[in-house]
């Protein structure tokens, strides 16, 4: 209990001189604010990604592509394919009794960003059974497209990206402009992008092969049987993916990049906000050898002292490490991103959330704790004689 | 210089604080390297590599929609035109979909008269133009996967079906090898497009792209409008780019990336420009009495402030310098990791960090040798 108590009271001696100290101190919370905004920045980045594509998908649904097809894009399924698709067990039924399965017609939308540049809207085609295939697409301004009518509606986040693309507004394809009668919320990336009914897109761009084909099955566990009976029909070559899974793919070099990119230079700032810290914190303990010293000759431990420096050390990187996720936040805390390639592009936000925060915190505090405990250790070592001579 | 030890005793007079200073700036000056660096060698490559007697056109619409192969001669008409090659995604892999290979079905005279600095032997060259499913494939392509000329291998396309084997899987004969000889990774393969064309089960008659060689560069923009001009209000219009503007409007798709690179380098550089500034003024306002007795000795206050900024600059510079150098030893190894076409640290990012030091190494001396210029010997030896 003594011991403690003597840490406790050298450790709130020493918190109170650190105003003394302002300009040293100051080091320390603003070289980590730094460090924890950028790594902060950087990780709501990737979890923003991460975050849009997990949305997307459900594993009571599955995915089907062509054989050689790496993504939905270079995929196709003729009329026939489509057929024997439909008639595979374990699909759930529409209310109407249809199978629900949506044929999916993708292509890319070249169209300017707000930003000035040029992007790839997706335009997905979809068919009628999609409202119960993927119910979570509601329409939230305007109304929903008419099949027969080139009409279109638009996601909400794609709103946020590119220009010109309110209701009431046109997008031209290859014959004649298309409208936008509606925006929709669905949470996942496909908000990144336009739909339309396939048929229309199909008859307008005088094509019969759709892109993919999405079924909802019944259960969850339905999904052996239905790939099971697709992939071994001698008569089509498809793959099936539950839709989680084909997801998943789609993101994964994008993900990949992203996260070794942030965490290596979150890495290598740390080491640098590091040797910054193990600096001012040296030079924190060398301005008060003194007062340190005579601390030890009135009988005060060692670990008093050593705990007392590691305490400000780590409170003074939690304190930067606050600063740095409230810079964080306020620059990109409401920020959307687009990233893509030349056919199709996914919006996603930045998302700032308390979890980052507390990895922000958590490495300021290592930073903090490995950056205070050499000088700790030297003002515990140091002949308390020498020392006090040192004036 | 024969101040120099001075200076030099005055940087070591704390030998742990100079060396966690030269450590963070290091730290600091390597990760800037290598950030802006990448964005920079990106930009050097596309102006290097790229050519804006090239002309590229692509449907309005996107990349991916087709268009007519009407459109060759019509193209191959134009006065300005030296050569015209359809392009054809074959969407190619080798064994498995994930082991992707660009193929392009073009016309391969053509394509060679647009790329003239490619390279083929012409004995190859004349086998590929006699065998209908010849290929001509990029050196290093054939390097990597132990390929000789001569041989016939199974290219997978995650696009077409052939018409005679009825699968998605095509026999290609390896007819040469092409060198671009120009540090572009030659790891494409090429094949007829009239082979192409004939053998896909659909699509016949589109093509992806058209590559258009001009004859005179100055007048490459105009062509590219005259085209667009040729096909506008059709069912087909056209958006014509030279090469140089098409790469950049692809690597533009991926992400503002600029912004982020230059959002994080400078989040870095003004951590490091703080911390560093900090701790250099520190040392100076430490050894104020030092200097008063430097003054005492007779040094004018021009000299004593010379040194401050003296021992600022080799501070500053030098461990920049070592950054930049760590930045431009790894940098090859960073363009690997990420898989993408290996570049040298571009000189230009040297020198906006050698810049950048010099800023760092003024402001930071700049209040202390204030300081220590107007202090009086008296005072500054008393330690006030």
């Amino acid at each position: 209990m003594r011991t403690l108590n003597r840490i406790w009271m050298v450790t709130v001696m020493n918190l109170r001189s650190v105003p003394q100290r302002l300009g040293t101190s100051f080091v320390i919370v603003i070289g980590m604010a730094g460090v924890v905004g950028v790594l902060i920045s950087m990780l709501a980045m990737v979890g923003g990604l991460r975050q849009t594509l997990v949305n997307t998908g459900s594993p009571d649904r599955a995915v089907v592509l062509r054989n050689s097809a790496t993504a939905e894009i270079n995929s196709g399924l003729t009329q026939e394919t489509v057929a024997r698709i439909l008639a595979a067990p374990g699909i759930a039924r529409t209310a109407g009794g249809d199978p629900a399965v949506t044929t999916d017609m993708i292509i890319g939308v070249n169209h300017a960003k707000l930003g000035g540049s040029v992007g790839a809207l997706t335009l997905r085609g979809v068919s009628p059974a999609n409202a119960a295939v993927r119910p979570q697409i509601r329409i939230v301004e305007g109304r929903m497209f008419e099949p027969g009518l080139r009409e279109m509606i638009i996601g909400r986040s794609a709103t946020n990206e590119y220009a010109d693309v309110d209701i009431g507004m046109q997008i031209e394809l290859r014959e004649d402009p298309w409208d936008i009668v509606g925006i929709f919320e669905s949470g996942d990336s496909i908000e990144s992008g336009l739909l339309t009914d396939t048929a229309t897109l199909l008859s307008a761009s005088q094509r019969v092969v759709v892109s993919s084909a999405t079924a909802l099955l019944e259960s969850a566990d339905a999904y052996e049987q239905f790939a099971d009976t697709l992939t071994t029909d001698p008569t089509i070559e498809v793959q099936v993916q539950r839709e989680t899974d084909y997801y998943a793919q789609q993101g994964e070099q994008l993900q990949s990049i992203l996260s070794i990119v942030s965490n290596v230079v979150a890495g290598i700032m740390a080491v640098g906000a590091l040797f910054a810290a193990l600096n001012s914190m040296y030079s924190a303990v060398s301005t008060r050898t003194v007062e340190i010293a005579t601390l030890r000759a009135i009988g005060f431990g060692s670990a008093s002292v050593v705990i007392s420096i590691l305490v400000e050390a780590m409170l003074l990187a939690i304190a930067g490490a606050l600063l740095g996720a409230l810079c964080a936040w306020a620059l990109f805390g409401d920020n959307t991103l687009s990233m893509g390639n030349i056919v199709s592009s996914i919006v996603f936000q930045v998302r700032v959330t308390p979890a980052l925060v507390v990895t922000g915190i958590v490495w300021a505090c290592i930073v903090g704790f490995l950056g205070g405990l050499l000088p700790a250790w030297r003002a515990a070592r140091q002949p308390v004689a020498e020392a006090l001579r040192a004036v | 210089m024969k101040y120099f030890p001075l200076v030099w005793a005055g940087l070591w007079r704390k030998r742990v604080r100079t060396i966690l200073t030269i450590l963070s700036i290091v730290v600091a000056f390597a990760l800037f390297g290598i950030i802006q660096g990448f964005t920079a060698a990106l930009d050097d490559a596309i102006d290097g590599l790229t050519d804006e007697a090239r002309l590229i056109v692509q449907s309005r619409v996107n990349i991916t929609e087709p268009l007519p192969q009407a459109f060759l001669p019509r193209l191959r008409a134009m006065n300005e035109v030296r050569d015209v090659s359809p392009y054809g995604f074959f969407g190619g892999y080798y064994q498995e979909p994930r082991q992707q290979i660009n193929t392009g079905a073009v016309d391969i005279e053509a394509w060679f008269t647009i790329l003239p600095e490619w390279e083929t032997d012409p004995a190859q060259m004349e086998t590929m133009m006699r065998t209908r499913n010849g290929a001509l494939v990029g050196a290093d392509l054939m390097e990597e996967h132990g390929w000789n000329v001569g041989d016939t291998i199974p290219l997978g396309s995650s696009i077409w079906t052939n018409t005679s084997t009825g699968t998605t899987t095509w026999e290609i004969y390896i007819a040469g090898v092409y060198h671009t000889g120009q540090g572009i990774p030659s790891d494409d393969i090429y094949i007829h497009y009239e082979f192409f064309d004939e053998a896909r089960t659909n699509g016949q008659g589109t093509v992806s792209l058209y590559h258009v060689r001009v004859n005179d560069v100055t007048r490459s923009d105009a062509v590219a409008q005259q085209i667009d001009g040729m096909f506008a209000n059709s069912t087909n219009e056209t958006q014509t780019q030279n090469e140089t503007d098409f790469t950049r409007g692809q690597i533009a798709q991926i992400g503002d990336i600029n912004f982020f690179v230059n959002a994080i380098a400078g989040a870095v550089l003004f951590t490091l420009l703080f911390l560093t500034g900090n701790t250099m003024m520190q040392s100076v306002r430490e050894r104020i009495p030092e200097l008063a007795v430097l003054k005492t000795y007779g040094f004018s206050n021009a000299t004593v402030t010379a040194f401050i900024y003296a021992e600022s600059f080799l501070l500053c510079l030098g461990a920049a310098l070592i950054g930049l150098g760590i930045a431009a030893a790894s940098f090859p190894s960073v363009f690997e990791a990420l898989d993408v076409l290996r570049m040298p640290l571009p000189m230009s990012v040297v020198a906006t960090g050698c810049l950048l030091a010099t800023i760092m190494a003024v402001v930071s001396a700049l209040p202390p040798a204030v300081r220590a210029q107007r202090s009086n010997i008296v005072d500054a030896l008393a330690g006030r």
